[in-house]
């Protein structure tokens, strides 16, 4: 099942290379990007994931070490939107300054995100094969809401 | 002359690479310390005072709150401390033998030029294009007109200050070294065209020695050729892509970086630290990488006093970053007018960058020669080799991961005896 994704940084970051590298991994795998760059404000990633916009997953990319509280912004504004409340929504990269700390991933999930990959937690070759159980289970849920359109063209 | 060009001048004379770290902490009395420690460090030394994210994107309410509630910012908050502020603190632990750079990174940086000016700042960095691109969302027209004020500000500044281009660095990794070449003498041209008449040209560590030391080179010959009455001097930053993991990793490339800056004749490195893998770096950290630098230094200018220094690679680079510097100067009355229809057209294009107003056509790929090239010339006056195998090949991102990781791959090969060096009991 392919997915439409939404890649995005967080406001403060400008980091560039994780967000290529994602578009590239997500489109490989069969899914749509919609890849909003470097810097987006909070307004920004909001507005792109509305109305026809939807899609079925946000992804937030950050490693310049302020993901803890760009990031807690923005998934409280996200939560507070009545449109954008049950939108599936994760957040990977270096989260804080102080490298790995399980109480900022902790404050995280508990402000809305239904996932957090904390790259210096673990090696990122483990962060990311979490991050691809996860895009599967999602594409099974979202599979099993949109089923098949019956006898479209084999 | 501003006293960071004569600073620098005086530490080339004497036979000393000049050394600096990226630095910047949010509190205040950390950033005295943090400057202090490097001014009395063993080594020829720069300050440096790096921003915060939120005051790079002009989001000052944001970082005044972190600085008031006691939250870790990433980096200096040059605008919530206020000109006062800055100005006491650069009179406390600066001085001649001590200049101190402020280091952004911000696409509109007007409101840091009037606080750095009023603070009687001695130099900073950046430029149109580098700082827009790759660095947020500003229209690069907006950014282009921005920095021609700021330029004229600095030029104006009672002490005028010192710039250094950033061009040189594009995305940190993977652009080609005769575009970073090309995009580093337009920002010095550009601060030229603005009045500023003591400028550094940048340029960052890539893959290859050689080509690096070619690029380097070309770089001195087109400033030598398209900045007359400047006094300038090249800026070679450790490399800024994907660091190494293991400690011994880390410091051989910053050794690499060390001697490329004395083998090509470079007047000021910018000195990584191998902390900065994985977060940013301590005090003592950066202190010691700045010592490390400076021994390595004296050692490589008495090696190459001995011995001859490696040749540069001969690939045509300097033509190359030529052709792309009169290709964007054609389209244009002005440089900074140039650069933006440059880019509109793709005559300028920095592979990878999501930027809107970055063609993104062009691709960039580590060659089967492990040099630098292009494998899509996009709309750019440049030359793809069709006969590298590596050139031609389909980009993935595990390809791209590859690339990306090439130093920290060839870097960190102690992975592979890693029992050796783990076995300290």
């Amino acid at each position: 099942m392919s997915l439409r994704i939404v890649v995005s940084s967080v406001s403060s970051d400008a980091h560039m290379w994780n967000l290529v590298y994602l578009q590239l991994l997500l489109e490989e795998a069969g899914h749509e990007v919609t890849n909003l760059g470097v810097c987006p404000p909070d307004g920004t990633v909001m507005d792109a994931c509305r109305g026809a916009d939807r899609p079925d997953l946000l992804v937030l990319s950050t490693v310049n070490g302020h993901g803890h509280l760009d990031g807690l912004r923005l998934i409280r504004a996200l939560r507070r939107d009545p449109e954008l409340a049950a939108l599936p929504v994760v957040i990977g990269g270096k989260l804080g300054v102080r490298g790995a700390d399980a109480e900022e991933g902790g404050r995280l999930l508990d402000a809305g995100f239904d996932a957090v990959f904390n790259e210096s937690e673990e090696p990122a070759g483990r962060t990311l094969a979490a991050f691809g159980d996860f895009l599967a289970k999602l594409a099974q849920t979202v599979a099993v809401r949109e089923p098949l359109v019956v006898g479209a063209p084999h | 002359m501003p006293r960071f060009a004569d600073f620098v001048r005086t530490a080339t004379a004497a036979g000393r690479l000049v050394v600096q770290p990226r630095m910047g902490f949010g509190e205040l009395a950390r950033m005295r310390a943090g400057l202090t420690a490097v001014r009395d460090c063993r080594a020829t030394t720069i300050g440096t005072v790096t921003l915060d994210s939120y005051t790079r994107v002009g989001d000052y309410a944001s970082a005044r709150r972190a600085l008031r509630e006691g939250a870790e910012l990433n980096g200096f908050p040059l605008l919530a401390h206020g000109a006062g502020t800055v100005r006491d603190l650069l009179r406390e632990v600066s001085g001649d033998a001590f200049p101190v750079q402020i280091r952004h990174g911000s696409p509109l940086p007007l409101d840091l030029f009037r606080t750095m000016v009023a603070a009687g700042v001695d130099a900073t960095e950046g430029g149109p294009v580098s700082y827009c691109l790759p660095y947020g969302r500003v229209p690069l027209p907006e950014a282009a007109d921005n920095w021609a004020r700021c330029s004229e500000l600095a030029a104006r500044a009672p002490d005028p200050m010192h710039l250094e281009t950033f061009g040189g660095c594009m995305l940190g990794q993977l652009c080609p070294p005769s575009l970073l070449v090309a995009l580093s003498v337009l920002e010095a041209m550009f601060f030229h065209e603005h009045g500023l008449r003591s400028i550094s040209l940048s340029y960052a560590q890539q893959v290859h020695l050689g080509q690096d030391l070619e690029a380097l080179a070309a770089l001195r010959e087109l400033a030598a050729e398209r900045l007359p009455g400047v006094q300038w001097h090249v800026t070679l930053y450790t490399y800024m892509g994907v660091f190494p993991r293991t400690p011994i990793g880390s410091y051989r490339l910053v050794e690499d970086s060390v001697r490329l800056a004395v083998h090509s004749g470079t007047e000021r490195l910018i000195v990584k630290t191998p902390a900065e893998a994985r977060r940013i770096p301590a005090i003592e950290e950066n202190a010691e990488a700045l010592e490390f630098a400076d021994a390595v230094a004296r050692q490589a200018a008495a090696d190459c006093a001995d011995t001859n220094c490696p040749p540069p690679t001969r690939t045509g680079l300097l033509t190359e970053a030529r052709t792309l510097i009169d290709a964007t100067l054609e389209l244009g009355r002005a440089v900074g007018s140039a650069l933006v229809t440059a880019f509109a057209r793709g005559v300028l294009d920095v592979p990878y960058c999501l930027h809107r107003d970055n063609a993104n056509a062009a691709r960039a790929v580590i060659d089967e020669r492990g040099m630098l090239g292009w494998s899509k010339a996009g709309g750019m006056p440049v030359t793809v080799r069709d006969s590298d195998a590596v050139c031609t090949s389909p980009l993935t991102a595990d390809r791209l991961t590859t690339m990306l990781a090439y130093n920290e791959r060839r870097y960190d090969r102690e992975d592979l005896v890693g029992s050796l060096l783990r076995s300290s009991a």
